[in-house]
């Protein structure tokens, strides 16, 4: 997981759709960006599809049509025991969707508020806080997301809390920086000046003028996550059988390579179509929600 | 100036502990009794207790905490029971490795990102910049170990060209080492590449619309001498702090691409560790690896600090 | 130097090369890292591919399980076989040239009782004392009758090590290892290489065609796999059984399939434990039948390891001696098992199958359960972690566990550690004082044919219970270069070095 440097603030007090509309209309001219979109919908609708395209199911199997090439019948192939590759993978991208977003949440959902509140509360809390974040970004992230993994037991849940809470320090010490860089800001002196409480300065005002470098460093979370997910089922501890997962599949699949390639192949590809399109997303984002950019 | 130092030296030191404690307590809880897994198939209980005994597995989780810090602090990082050789020792074998990986992946990273980066700022919008953003992108889209298996097989099995693994030292033969570096080299630097273009990007962008430019363009300057000369040269800056950044990602990242290409690193030692619970070796070796990251983060800081003057303030 | 000299020094060098070249490398491929590389504390399987080439031992076996002469040139036993004397080999000396002799023989033998943390001490429990009657003659003495001794003494129990350099070295001695094998130790870099070189004082020196050892362990089977088709290795080990079939085919390389002398199986918890009662497969021995006769052996053989493997149902494969002929593989009948899953009263019993994470443990679970649904079996299946899963069966905390177990040649090393009442390897908590009664009749009789009757008879009553259900013994799957020859297929799976050539 790599952090994104945050940008230097150029805060405007949020208007109601303002900057959102904006940024709409400026990720539109991005052709990178929308092709990403548009591969991360159909992606998407896929995973909520899947019973009514998948051709079979997923998870039967069929002791005489083991590591079968692709044929009219399965039009990806057979896997090691029978069951059809592109069933397989279409019911597969729900793992794998799953795996990113429900781990970025996750990340989301401790990250923000304790980066909130080291730097909106300061002193001793910040401090403490930032210690603690520091000591976790100086482990490798992969090491967290084995231990932790391997700690819960091996299961794709398990997988993305691991995953979820090894790539929180991003988010705390990336919403840190935004908050200190905005909490000194006019409105924010005004907000304070009226007497409203702390915590509703810091929904109402703080919260939505760094919601941008956020949600652009979650779309490329998003990407790292289901890499991720992959990697820990490389070592055993992702999504478990029989159930689909692409990151599974990818790892019986490498023990297959020389005789039943496309059993690799059409993972693999998912993977990457998926992966590469949050990317773009991610990227395309950045550029729309960057006010320094015309 | 001076005082930014201290403070942020100071800092180190909290962060380690956090850091110690926290490798610490993922290692011990994690579930499985060591002993039995090293007492191997035959599960004699005579060497089971004995185990739990050395490894201090029946003292309370503070206690054992502080026999292992007590070592580190006297330079003593425990050793592996699994093949008894000191942890100092396998780090001290392994560290070279893994930053030669390091650095060759840096390499590759700054040789692909830069000018991806370069040319999707310059042609931004056009056809030109969606390519260089994929380019760049690939690398961290796929799995590195599944790039990893295809590039062995590749490379390896059908062209001959590149070993499949082996690590050679570069004091004893470097063609040969580079020959095996350069394929794990080139899977880890995929993915920095990407972080790198994007920054080179984003300040090439962030430069290219500055007043010198303009004015160096007014001057009548051809657009190439811009942008090589006075553009790129400002965009690089932050580029030497990254390099500390992204050291931890390449840390991960070469736990599996040293497992894939059995390249002797610290990643297929961790990795191994974590799964036959020999924790000295995990604690040893991360506590190694982070001191390195917060060591260069904070020299990074340094730099950045020393470099730009308008952060002093 | 000038041209016309260096071109000199070339010619020569390149007329020379024939007679300078007889330093070979063999290189061989490993499945993992092996352990400490001392006897006493090894626990590996693969730690034993390394110790073929670096220690010799008392006796050796051969391709039909029988005792060779190694370090030891004959043995014979007292009348009451409580005494066994080894009669020892001349001119033999350790890598570090001290001789070796019944002196060595007792300090080893002790060494490996008394080390602590040494786990050849339960395989040596019998032997009370060591006597050296002449330099090349020892006496061990046991306690009671204990006919695997010999099969331990061709393992790592039987290995010898430098007392010279034990001493000095203390539990340290694996770093720098000291034996008398053909080959001595030069280096080792942790997970990445094991480097031997050529004792030029072995005692069969003259069989011995390398000078140089490598070991590098490669986890990944293509990644090995691969680097043997790259040529940057002679031999590998534990070839995936996928690929076996397509290398047949390939011109360069060599393949090797032996039966192994283990087995994989699944166990099942009757008494470790109170899960076993609150299950019904724990609780009912005839719903343990009923489980085993939805089984297809031959498909699961066939699936899980493309046909690599010999169907059984005991410790030991039905084409060892020992094998129990008064119980057969039973064939699948799903009928009879729906029929005694009715008498039991639970037509459809549940309960979870704990795997660990190795992909063809997973992918027998996937069969295990689909195969038993039809006869109304509800197998869930769970997944641990190596380390987490033999946590979990000692502590009696599963239900039934895909197990495998790699094999000793005596098949007393199958058995008495897995169904004798609380022995270590006793997970699924079978305990029956008459079957005890016989294992440790088994261990006691020399003579095969008593011993294969009294094994008859353990057959019968474990196979009554059923705490294991033995599946199928896997096939050791070797590849190597075509060049190689001498490659001798030993059932323990381990690479002999004696006697292999690599013409070149």
């Amino acid at each position: 997981m790599s952090a994104v440097l945050p940008a230097p603030h150029a805060a405007t007090p949020a208007t109601p759709a303002g900057p959102w509309r904006r940024a709409w209309r400026k990720l539109r001219r991005r052709r990178g960006a929308l092709v990403g979109l548009a591969v991360v919908l159909a992606f998407v609708a896929m995973a909520l599809f899947s019973p009514w395209i998948a051709p079979q199911d997923p998870i039967a199997t069929s002791w005489s049509a083991i590591r079968q090439a692709p044929s009219a019948e399965h039009w990806f192939g057979t896997d090691e025991i029978g069951r059809d590759v592109l069933s397989r993978v279409i019911w597969g991208t729900r793992a794998s969707l799953l795996a990113g977003v429900v781990s970025v949440t996750i990340s989301l959902l401790l990250g923000v508020p304790i980066g909130l509140a080291a730097g909106f509360i300061g002193g001793w809390v910040d401090g403490l806080i930032s210690r603690i974040t520091d000591a976790f970004l100086a482990c490798p992230f992969l090491i967290l997301a084995i231990a932790l993994a391997a700690f819960l037991g091996p299961s794709l849940t398990n997988a993305m809390i691991a995953i979820g809470v090894s790539a929180t320090p991003i988010f705390v010490r990336l919403t840190r920086a935004q908050v200190i860089n905005v909490k000194v800001e006019d409105f924010i002196e005004a907000a304070r000046a009226v007497g409203n409480p702390p915590l509703r300065i810091a929904l109402r005002h703080v919260l939505p003028n760094i919601a941008a470098p956020v949600v652009v460093q979650a779309t490329l979370a998003i990407a790292s996550a289901v890499i991720a997910e992959a990697s820990l089922s490389f070592l055993g501890l992702g999504q478990q059988p029989p159930a689909p997962s692409w990151g599974s599949m990818l790892n019986t699949a490498k023990n297959f390579i020389d005789n039943a390639p496309w059993m690799a192949v059409w993972p693999g590809l998912s993977i990457f179509g998926l992966v590469l399109s949050f990317n773009l997303l991610g990227d395309g984002l950045r550029d729309a929600l960057d006010p320094r950019q015309r | 100036m001076f005082d930014f130092f201290i403070k942020r030296v100071a800092t180190i030191i909290p962060t380690l502990i956090f850091v110690s404690m926290l490798i610490f307590g993922l290692q011990q809880l994690l579930p499985g009794d060591p002993a039995m897994i090293l007492a191997g198939e035959d599960q004699d209980p005579t060497v089971v207790a004995y185990l739990r005994t050395k490894l201090h597995l029946d003292e309370p989780l503070p206690m054992r905490y502080a026999y292992w810090i007590g070592g580190v602090l006297r330079g003593d990082l425990g050793e592996s029971v699994r093949s008894q050789e000191p942890v100092l020792d396998l780090v001290l074998q392994k560290l070279p490795v893994t930053v030669e990986l390091a650095l060759l992946a840096f390499g590759i990273a700054l040789v692909i990102g830069i000018p991806a980066g370069v040319v999707s700022a310059v042609g931004r919008g056009s056809a030109w910049d969606y390519a260089a953003n994929v380019f760049a992108l690939w690398g961290i889209s796929t799995p590195n170990f599944w790039l990893g298996i295809l590039m062995i097989l590749l490379f390896s099995v059908q062209l001959g060209w590149l070993p499949a693994s082996g690590y050679v030292s570069p004091f004893e033969d470097l063609g040969a080492n580079l020959a095996a570096m350069i394929m794990p080299a080139f899977v880890l630097g995929n993915a920095i590449a990407a972080v790198l273009m994007r920054h080179t990007r984003s300040a090439m962008l962030q430069v290219m619309s500055a007043d010198y430019v303009r004015t160096a363009r007014a001057k009548g300057l051809n657009e190439r001498t811009v942008v090589l000369k006075h553009a790129l040269r400002n965009a690089l800056t932050p580029i030497i702090t990254l390099g500390a950044l992204e050291l931890g990602t390449l840390l991960s990242g070469a736990v599996l691409t040293e497992q894939v290409f059995t390249i002797p690193g610290f990643g297929k030692l961790i990795v191994d560790s974590v799964f036959n619970r020999d924790y000295a070796v995990v604690q040893g070796v991360v506590l190694v690896t982070a001191t390195a990251y917060i060591v260069l983060n904070l020299l990074a800081d340094m730099a950045y600090f020393l470099v730009n003057p308008r952060l002093r303030s | 130097m000038k041209l016309s000299a260096r071109l000199l020094c070339a010619a020569l060098l390149i007329a020379l090369a024939p007679f300078a070249t007889q330093a070979q490398t063999l290189r061989v491929g490993l499945a993992e890292d092996p352990d400490v590389l001392d006897p006493s504390l090894a626990r590996s399987f693969v730690g034993r591919v390394v110790f073929t080439a670096l220690c010799d031992k008392l006796f050796d076996i051969d391709e039909k399980l029988a005792i060779q002469p190694q370090l030891a040139t004959s043995y014979e036993w007292s009348a009451d076989s409580k005494t066994l004397t080894l009669k020892l080999r001349q001119g033999v000396t350790f890598h570090d040239g001290e001789k070796f002799d019944a002196a060595a023989v007792k300090f080893n033998i002790e060494r490996h009782k008394t080390l602590p943390g040494s786990n050849r001490r339960g395989e040596l429990a019998p032997v009370a004392s060591v006597d050296v009657v002449d330099a090349s003659t020892v006496k061990l003495n046991l306690t009671a009758p204990f006919s695997p001794l010999l099969a331990q003494l061709a393992d790592r129990a039987g290995m010898m090590v430098s007392p010279k350099a034990a001493q000095a070295a203390g539990d340290k001695f694996g770093l720098k290892p000291v034996c008398s094998g053909p080959f001595k130790f030069v280096e080792r870099v942790a997970q990445d290489r094991i480097v031997l070189e050529r004792y030029p004082q072995y005692w069969n020196a003259a069989a011995i065609h390398f000078d140089k050892l490598v070991y590098t362990p490669i986890t990944d089977a293509t990644v090995r796999l691969s680097n043997l088709k790259a040529g940057q290795l002679d031999f590998i080990e534990r070839v995936a059984s996928s690929d076996i079939a397509k290398l047949q085919s390939d011109k360069k390389l060599k393949t090797s399939r032996i039966t192994e002398i283990g087995y994989q199986g699944i166990t099942i918890n009757i008494g470790k434990s109170d899960k076993a009662k609150a299950n019904p497969l724990g609780r009912d021995a005839r719903v343990r039948e009923a489980f085993e006769l939805s089984l297809d052996r031959a498909g699961l053989a066939q699936v899980v390891m493309d046909k690599e493997a010999t169907i059984g149902n005991q410790w030991v494969a039905p084409t060892n001696a020992y094998y129990a002929k008064n119980v057969p593989v039973p064939k699948r009948d799903i009928a009879r098992a729906k029929q005694l899953l009715k008498e039991a009263g639970v037509p459809n019993p549940s309960f979870t199958l704990l795997v660990p994470t190795t992909s063809d443990t997973q992918r027998l679970a996937l069969v295990v359960q689909a195969m038993t649904r039809e006869a109304g079996f509800d197998v869930k299946i769970q997944v641990a972690e190596f380390s987490t899963g033999l946590n979990m069966a000692d502590k009696g905390d599963y239900e039934a566990y895909v197990l495998a177990w790699s094999g000793r040649a005596d098949p007393d090393g199958n058995l008495f550690s897995f169904h004798g009442c609380k022995q270590p390897l006793n997970y699924a908590g079978y305990c029956d004082p008459e079957t005890d009664k016989l294992l440790t009749q088994s261990r006691e009789l020399r003579d095969p044919a008593a011993r294969k009757k009294v094994f008859e008879q353990i057959a019968e009553r474990v196979n009554k219970e059923r705490p294991l259900i033995y599946l199928y013994h896997r096939n050791w799957l070797w590849a190597y270069n075509a060049k190689l020859s001498g490659v001798r297929e030993i059932p323990d799976g381990l690479l002999r070095v004696t006697g292999l050539k690599l013409a070149s």
